[in-house]
């Protein structure tokens, strides 16, 4: 990425998106007192937002629930209303945002497929309609009125989601809520809310508890075979889940052109198993493991790709290839290959995660190394430190020491950011290459190994105890 | 570390199919150490039992000394890097305490382990980064 690309993207906000996320707030401030006691200043905001969709054909129902919500009529059926609204607003600024970054990177995203591949039917309305009354309860308490007994109230309806393997999505993102929500408590004595984030939370936790919502067909995917080339990995985490998205570009058979696409692995976990174990937790995919730690490409062979652009993981059906430098990857082939496209529903600021190489920065830190931005020119970006993931050997030190980096363009909380999946540092006058995919078989840093040596196999530990005393 | 407590549950050295539900509260150290069914544990009178000790040895490993120490309100001077240094500044007594909320909670708990890996994408996960912030 060049200094000019940079300055095109980071130039002012794209037009009508510091309005359209004042909207956003006024719906998000309900949240926080409750719709239960809405204000005047609460109703006029949610007047607000229905006048905003007064064009689309969301418009009269929009209008109508607005309306009772402020007569004080809070059911299911208006929230769910209001909540696509909120969701219909970020998706509008997602957009004008990924419409920017393609224009500054003139990356080619592919067009959304009318109609898209089928969503898989589930038979979960009981566990749908269970997880809608429960945050319908959260909206009319509001954060300030959420107790530990609310919050707990939804532990029933989390375990039997949790039990279907076709509703981790929903499961995964109501129990990160609900965690969050329990640590906060009591929440109505706590300084200062994320009060974007819940709502965000909140309202994907309401959509994807909508019949036939976020749930792919794998089944019905396109298959695709290849040379997968890693440019790195991503993590994330929450005190009961991980998942690893691994960036790459395919280059399938034929003449078609290169594509950008991820990976993903999810598992369950408990909140003591942090940094390099996490990998223990995925060690069933030794392939793809192996090759973040040795950097090496992958062959794969019928692999079903989603439509926006994530290839469902099938450690048997990929077989690990030759060495393939990540900064090698980026450099011939970012500039050509073709994005995906957003499906629909993941439209919204948070989801975009662009792959991009930077080189020729100058890089400067303050705080020790809690804030890191990276200079080209008279042009700057913040690095999201604060994203690097534990489990790999990739720190803010390194981070503030290097000279070429690929990454995750990101935009959070009003502006973009860079995340680093790999950076070329020079330590101790000798250049290194460090990034976050290198400890997938185990730390390869002698103290950190040491220190998981003597920490122990918590994994292996931890599930023989569960096949013991949940089986009794 | 929950609830106003450090617990754990600490498996037999005898049986393999019994498990001791140990636990300290903060700022009182008074302790409780019970088999899952609620039975007291043999070796906890008045001072702290095998089970006891291992719980605060295994805290000390995963979340390192200080933490326990500043988490249980104990006032230590100079190093501490194991159970019985910690212990010296505690002066808890033995403590009735329900062994089956907390050992319901470990076995909720412990269900997370049992669920499938899943390779379809969870987007939801964007909204969680890493905590590499805790480093
Ligand atoms: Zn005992």
């Amino acid at each position: 990425m060049l200094e000019t690309q940079l300055s095109t993207l980071l130039d002012d906000a794209p037009s009508g998106v510091v309005e359209t996320l004042d909207l956003v707030s006024g719906f998000d401030e309900g949240l926080v007192s409750g719709f239960a006691r809405l204000g005047e200043e609460r109703a006029a905001a949610l007047t607000a937002l229905a006048g905003a969709m007064a064009a689309t054909p969301l418009a009269d129902r929009v209008a109508a629930a607005a309306e009772k919500i402020a007569g004080g009529s809070v059911t299911e059926e208006h929230l769910s209303v209001l909540a696509g609204a909120r969701i219909a607003l970020l998706g509008a600024v997602h957009d004008a945002l990924l419409a920017r970054l393609d224009t500054a990177l003139r990356r080619t995203r592919a067009t959304w497929p009318q109609p898209p591949t089928p969503n898989r039917t589930t038979s979960a309305g009981n566990l749908f309609s269970g997880c809608r009354s429960w945050l319908t309860e959260l909206a009319i308490a509001g954060w300030r009125g959420v107790d530990h007994d609310l919050i707990s109230s939804s532990d029933q309806v989390l375990q039997a989601l949790l039990a279907d393997p076709a509703l981790r999505r929903l499961a995964v993102l109501t129990d990160g809520l609900a965690t969050e929500l329990h640590a906060g408590s009591p929440i109505g004595t706590m300084e200062r809310l994320p009060v974007r984030r819940w709502a965000d939370l909140w309202t994907r936790a309401l959509l994807l508890s909508q019949a036939g919502a976020g749930t792919d067909d794998a089944q019905a995917a396109e298959r695709v075979s290849g040379r997968l080339l890693i440019l790195g990995v991503d993590v994330h985490e929450h005190s009961t889940a991980v998942q690893i998205q691994v960036h790459g570009v395919l280059e399938s058979a034929g003449d078609s052109p290169s594509r950008l696409v991820r990976t993903s692995v999810a598992a369950a976990k408990v909140d003591t198993i942090v940094g390099p174990a996490l990998w223990r937790l995925l060690a069933n995919y030794p392939v793809l493991l192996g090759a973040l730690a040795e950097r090496r490409s992958l062959e794969i062979t019928d692999l079903p790709l989603l439509d926006s652009g994530d290839l469902v993981w099938q450690d048997d059906r990929a077989k690990a290839g030759d060495p393939a430098d990540p900064f090698v990857t980026a450099r011939v082939q970012l500039a050509d290959a073709v994005a995906p496209a957003v499906p629909p529903l993941n439209r919204h600021p948070v989801g975009i995660a662009e792959p991009v190489l930077v080189e020729g920065y100058t890089a400067t830190s303050s705080d020790e190394h809690s804030t890191v931005t990276f200079a080209f020119g008279n042009v700057t970006i913040p690095v999201a430190v604060d994203r690097l993931p534990s489990c790999g050997p990739l720190t803010p030190q390194l981070v503030a020491a290097s000279s070429a980096c690929v990454g995750l363009l990101r935009w959070d909380g009003g502006s973009w950011s860079l995340q680093p999946l790999v950076v070329q540092a020079t330590v101790k006058r000798k250049p290194v290459v460090s990034y976050t995919g290198d400890w997938a078989m185990g730390p390869t840093d002698p103290k950190v190994a040491k220190a998981e040596a003597k920490a122990g196999d918590a994994v292996a530990v931890l599930r023989e105890r569960a096949g013991r005393l949940l089986r009794k | 570390m929950a609830d106003g407590r450090l617990q754990g549950v600490v498996s037999s050295g005898s049986d393999i199919e019994r498990v001791y539900v140990s636990s300290f509260a903060a700022g009182t150290h008074n302790f409780n150490c019970s088999t899952n069914n609620n039975r007291p544990c043999g070796g906890a009178h008045g001072y702290t039992c095998k089970h006891l000790d291992l719980l605060l040895d295994e805290a000390i490993v995963q979340y390192g000394a200080d933490r326990v120490a500043r988490y249980l309100r104990v006032e230590v001077d100079g190093e501490v890097t194991s159970a019985r240094d910690l212990l010296r500044h505690m002066n808890g007594t033995n403590e009735r305490m329900p062994a089956a909320i907390v050992f319901s909670r470990f076995l909720r708990h412990l269900s997370y382990l049992e669920l499938p890996v899943v390779t379809e994408p969870v987007p939801e996960l964007h909204w969680f980064p890493a905590m590499g912030a805790a480093r």
